[in-house]
Parts: C-alpha cells; structure tokens; sequence
C-alpha cells in the first residue's frame, strides 16, 4: 500500500485547476454554480423566449393568478399584474436590470478598490496611515446606510444609486487588497522581481495580481450578494429605479399596494432575488473553502 | 492603554468634525439658498434672512460660518424642518429611540439565537447537525429583509390575524413620551391600563424584530460556528483534553471563553446592520423611528432634515462602533486593531 499519494498524471495542476477539483466535490456549490449559469442565460436570453413586453399592459387580463392556480391559465405563467402586465415577463427583465447592474457595479468598485488597495499597501508612512484610519471606521458602516445616504445627498434615481451603491462598496476591496499585498510584499518571488529592477507598476501587474485572484473572485461574489441586496433595497424604497421600469426591488413596492388580492405580485421577484443571492453565496461559501481545503493539502 | 484610548478618541472626533463638515457641506450642494437649507425657514422678507445671516455669520469667511455652524449644533439648534416646521433636533431624538429600541431587542434575540446555535454547529463540525444548521443560516443569510417582512406580513398578519400590520402601539393607548423607548415608558408610566397597553405593544413589535434579527442571527451564527471552530482545533484545547479533561469540561473551562472573546466586537457591531435592516422595516411596518422619518425627508425634498438626520445616523454609528472598541480593548488587551473575522 502506497503511504504517499504520489500524482499519477503528466502534468501536475495549476493551482486555479486544484481549486477547481475541491470546488467540484461540494455537490452543494456545484448546484449552486448551475443555478447560476440557469439564471445568467434567463438573463442573456429572456427576452428573445417573452411572448410580451415589460410595460404592455393588458386590460383583458388584470389580476391572473399564476398558471397552477384554478383560474390561471398558460399564456401568464405567473399571472399578472393589477394593469395586466405579465409578471414572469417583468421578472426577467428586472432581474436583467438589478443583476446586470450589481455586476457592473461589482466590477467597477473592484478595479477602483483594488487600484488604491494595491497603492496604500505599496507605501507606507502617513498617506497610508490616514487612508487606514478612515477606512476602519468606513468598513464598521454597513454599505446600505453609506448608499442611503449618498442618495438623500444626490437624490433617488437610478444613476445616482448606482453611484451610491459603487461607492459604498469600494472601501472592502480597499482593505482586503491592502492587506493582500502587505503580506506578499516581502517575500521572496516579489523581492526577486525588485531585483530584477522591476518597477511598482511592474511587481503589481506580473507578481501580484495572478496571485490575487482567486481572493478577488471571493470578495466580489460577496460583493455582489451585498450590491444586488442593495440595489433591490433602494429599489424597494423608491430611492433607485422608479416606478414603472421594471427592476426587482421596485416591483416589490408596487406589489406591496395590492399584497392581499395578488400575493404572486410580491412572491415573484423576492423569491427571484431570493434564488439569486443564495446561489450567490453557496458558490461563494464553496469556494472559500475550496481554498482553505486547497492550501490545508 | 491611555495611549490606545487617546487614539480612539482623536479618531471619534476627527471622524465627528468630518460628519459636520460634511452635513455642512451640504447645505451649499442642496438646491436652494444655502440659509434656508442650514434654518429650514423660508424667508419672508430680507430683514429676517438678515437676521439668519448674521447668526449664521453668512458674510464672514468659510471658516467663520463652519465655525458658527458648529456653535449651533452644539447649541442643539439644528434647524427646522420644511414639512412639520418643528425643530429638527427634537424629531430625530422621538424617532431615534424608536430605532434603537426595535434594533436593541433585535440584537438581544439575535444573540440568544445564534451565539447557541453557532456553538453546536461548531461543535458537530462537519456532522449533519452542522449540515442542518449552516443550510439554516445560508436561507436566512440570503433572504432580502424586506421581503422576508412582507411574506410574514402576509402569512403571520393578514392569513392568521396574529399580529398587528402596522404602527408602535394601538391608537386606543395614549401613552405620554418620556424616554422614547415605548416599553419603559409604558412601564414607567402610572397609567391603570398600563399591562394591556405593554402587552398591545408587544405584539406590534413581534413582526418588525423578528424580521430584522432573523438575518442578524444568521450571521451570528456563522461568526461564532467559524470561532468555535478554530478554537476547538487549537493546540490547547488538544493539551486540556490530553490532560484527561472531559469534553463538556473542555469546552466549559477552556472553550467557550476563548471563542466569543475575540468576535465579542463582531457580534456587537451587528448592531449597525440591524439598525440598517430596522431603517428598512420601518418603512414597511410604519414604526416611527428614524429610518422611517428620513425617507420621508428623502421623498419630501425636506433638506434640512436629511442633513441633520444624515448626521445623527452616521455619528450614532461611529460613536457606537468607538465605543464597542474601547470596551473590547479593556476586556481583551491583547488585540491592537479590530480584525475582521471569518465567517
């Protein structure tokens, strides 16, 4: 009997192909991956399978109950709404519009967050003692309160929520990187690249940033949880997307009129939202240990 | 420590000084004249906005009138607000109790909850029970509160009739404001029908709690599963049980001490996200409290008080959050900084 495992195949795996293998035996994560896929082809495709469109109204159909129901029938899969518009047609366009959006915006504070991150732990002394400081008591406020009141500042809106939601959420990826790169600053692949007469610019691009990635795929599936929580929240609130558009959050508030006669209105894009994020955070959760399994081996 | 506690006390009032600057600020990036913005009076002839303008010290210098407005902050004339026309200090100090109250009973539930919950899911680590538990809180961690305030709305109050839709206590009950924190009012007050307006209380409250501390314990629980569980396979709780300790003497003596020690500021800071979830639910459930009043100012355009609520909420916030560090500092010395813990 063989006491070591010794690796058998030609090529030995790349660490993302070892986190890959540990992520693929979690079958939860792996559920949790295929939702995912699920609902980013809704989103890519969802219009092109739509018999209507998110803001026709149809006057003959108020009110249809979902298709199970006695009353409901087959051409509104998940009824309608109290001015006829078909509500699977809104929830795949709202989730279009609320998903779409917190990835963009997770990108966005992610290249911003890790820009500065990678500057404040490149340099040390006072410039990068104030950004701590300021960041420590940035990150103890939870970012639907930063978002809140960037908006009461700039006024409900989509853009200025949008603006609001990417500013709240920069200061984690701020910190996470500075801290990443604090501790690989000083050894020894970066110190031979600074030999080597690489620049800053350098060092960051070619030695830090491969190693960084599998932390920022782990920060930004957290990051976008939180950005899709908010963006639905400030929708729910009527401080982001107003009212007729169709987004998740808002069509949570209008439902809210009619709840009692047509609890679908309000069941359909929670539970849409629902679905996204805790696929969201099974692929996040499964990842994270995925990495601490990875690097226990 | 001195030198610790020097420091964090720079930091509160460089962070406060900050807040005002900011919220001052605001009063020339808000449309509108910048007087009526800081007074939150319409002017109705130019000797009365000469009047403001002289306390405000509008035609001195930008440092003279930050000056001048700090002086009335401290002073706690805050303004006045557009749609009531009341003082604005005096409204956020009925509608911030309301918040704190409702995210204090919350965090105190949470706690009870989670902290427990965490211990035995940490305990039977990768067991089923463990298993159980963490699908548990990845529900409760991923459902939007909003939403899970409207399905109990819908399921606890208009199905069943349980409980109350909305409000802080039934209109039958006029209960004097002393405190702002209805509970100790109700007591506090000599009323004789004092148990039925506490017991009507209560159930107004079920609803909104429950719906804000069931995220919270959620994440309560992952805290302390994940402390629990990097405590538990540490090497001296390896040494205590190779001493021949028993396992419930190994977690009595040497456990659970040396778990909620370290994320003792963690769970205390949960505090913020429930008052955030709390501003949420108040809007559905109409509890007077501070979110509540300050999406209302959003909705109304009311500048002024959503300057001065804007302050109010991020300075009770760093204030809180300074303080939970100082406490955390004197009970545990060893720690430098907050470290964020896994969850």
């Amino acid at each position: 009997m063989l006491k070591s495992s010794l690796y058998q195949e030609e090529q030995f795996p790349s660490p993302l192909r070892q986190t890959w293998y540990e992520f693929r035996k979690s079958h939860v994560a792996f559920i949790g991956l295929c939702v995912l896929a699920c609902i980013t082809l809704f989103i890519l495709f969802g219009p092109f399978i739509t018999p209507y469109t998110p803001l026709e109204q149809n006057t003959d159909a108020l009110l249809v109950p979902p298709a199970w129901d006695g009353n409901g029938g087959i051409s509104h899969m998940l009824g309608t709404d109290g001015l006829g518009r078909d509500v699977l047609t809104r929830v795949i366009y709202g989730s279009r519009v609320t998903f779409g959006i917190s990835v963009f915006l997770v990108l966005i504070a992610m290249i911003i967050g890790v820009a500065i991150g990678a500057f404040a732990g490149m340099n040390s002394g006072m410039r990068s003692s104030i950004l701590n400081h300021l960041l420590d008591s940035m990150m103890a406020i939870p970012t639907l309160l930063i978002a809140i009141i960037i908006v009461a500042i700039l006024g409900p809106g989509l853009v200025n929520s949008m603006w609001a939601i990417t500013l709240a959420l920069i200061p984690q990826f701020i910190h996470y990187t500075r801290d990443f790169v604090r501790v690989e600053i000083n050894k020894e692949y970066v110190v031979a690249a600074r030999l080597d007469g690489a620049s800053p610019f350098r060092i960051f691009l070619f030695s830090l940033l491969p190693n960084m990635v599998e932390m920022l795929v782990v920060q930004g599936t957290l990051a976008l949880s939180i950005a899709i929580l908010d963006i639905s929240a400030l929708g729910f609130l009527n401080l982001g997307v107003q009212a007729p558009d169709a987004e998740l959050g808002a069509m949570l508030s209008e439902g809210l009129d009619i709840a009692y006669i047509a609890p679908w209105c309000i069941a359909a894009p929670g539970a849409a939202i629902f679905i996204a994020i805790i696929s969201i955070n099974v692929v996040g959760d499964g990842l994270r240990s995925a990495l601490r399994n990875r690097l226990k081996h | 420590m001195s030198l610790y506690l020097f420091r964090r006390l720079n930091l509160l009032i460089f962070t406060l000084f900050m807040l005002a600057l900011a919220s001052f600020g605001l009063a020339w990036l808000f449309p509108g004249d910048y007087l009526t913005n800081l007074s939150g009076i319409h002017f109705d002839s130019p000797e009365q906005r000469e009047l403001f303008a002289t306390i405000y010290r509008e035609n001195e210098g930008i440092l003279w009138q930050f000056s001048a407005y700090l002086e009335m902050l401290w002073q706690g004339q805050w303004g006045q607000s557009f749609s009531s026309g009341q003082p604005l200090n005096k409204e956020i100090l009925t509608t911030i109790p309301a918040s704190i109250e409702l995210s204090a009973y919350a965090l105190v539930i949470s706690l009870f909850v989670g902290i427990p919950l965490g211990f035995i899911a940490g305990l039977k680590h990768n067991k089923l029970t463990d298993y159980g538990i963490l699908s548990f809180s990845l529900v409760g961690y991923s459902i939007p509160v909003f939403w899970l305030a409207l399905l109990l709305i819908l399921v606890l109050s208009l199905q069943l009739g349980w409980f109350p839709i909305s409000g802080r206590i039934s209109l039958l009950y006029d209960i004097p404001p002393q405190t702002g924190f209805i509970l100790v009012d109700i007591l506090s007050s000599g009323l004789p029908y004092k148990w039925d307006a506490f017991v009507d209380a209560l159930e107004h409250m079920v609803l909104p709690t429950l719906s804000i501390s069931i995220v919270t314990s959620t994440i309560i629980l992952r805290i302390t599963r994940r402390s629990v569980i990097e405590v538990m396979s540490s090497e001296y709780i390896k040494a205590a049980t190779a001493k021949g300790l028993n396992r419930y003497q190994v977690i009595l003596r040497h456990g659970i001490r040396n778990t909620i020690i370290p994320i003792m500021p963690q769970l205390a800071l949960q505090f913020t996200t429930l008052l955030t979830n709390a501003m949420i639910v108040e809007s559905i459930f109409s509890w007077p409290g501070i979110g509540n009043w300050l999406l209302q100012a959003i909705y109304q355009g009311d500048y002024p008080a959503i300057r001065a609520g804007m302050l109010a909420v991020s300075s009770l916030v760093v204030i809180f959050t300074v303080f939970i560090d100082i406490i955390h500092k004197i009970i545990d010395p060893r720690r430098l900084y907050r470290q964020r813990v896994k969850i």
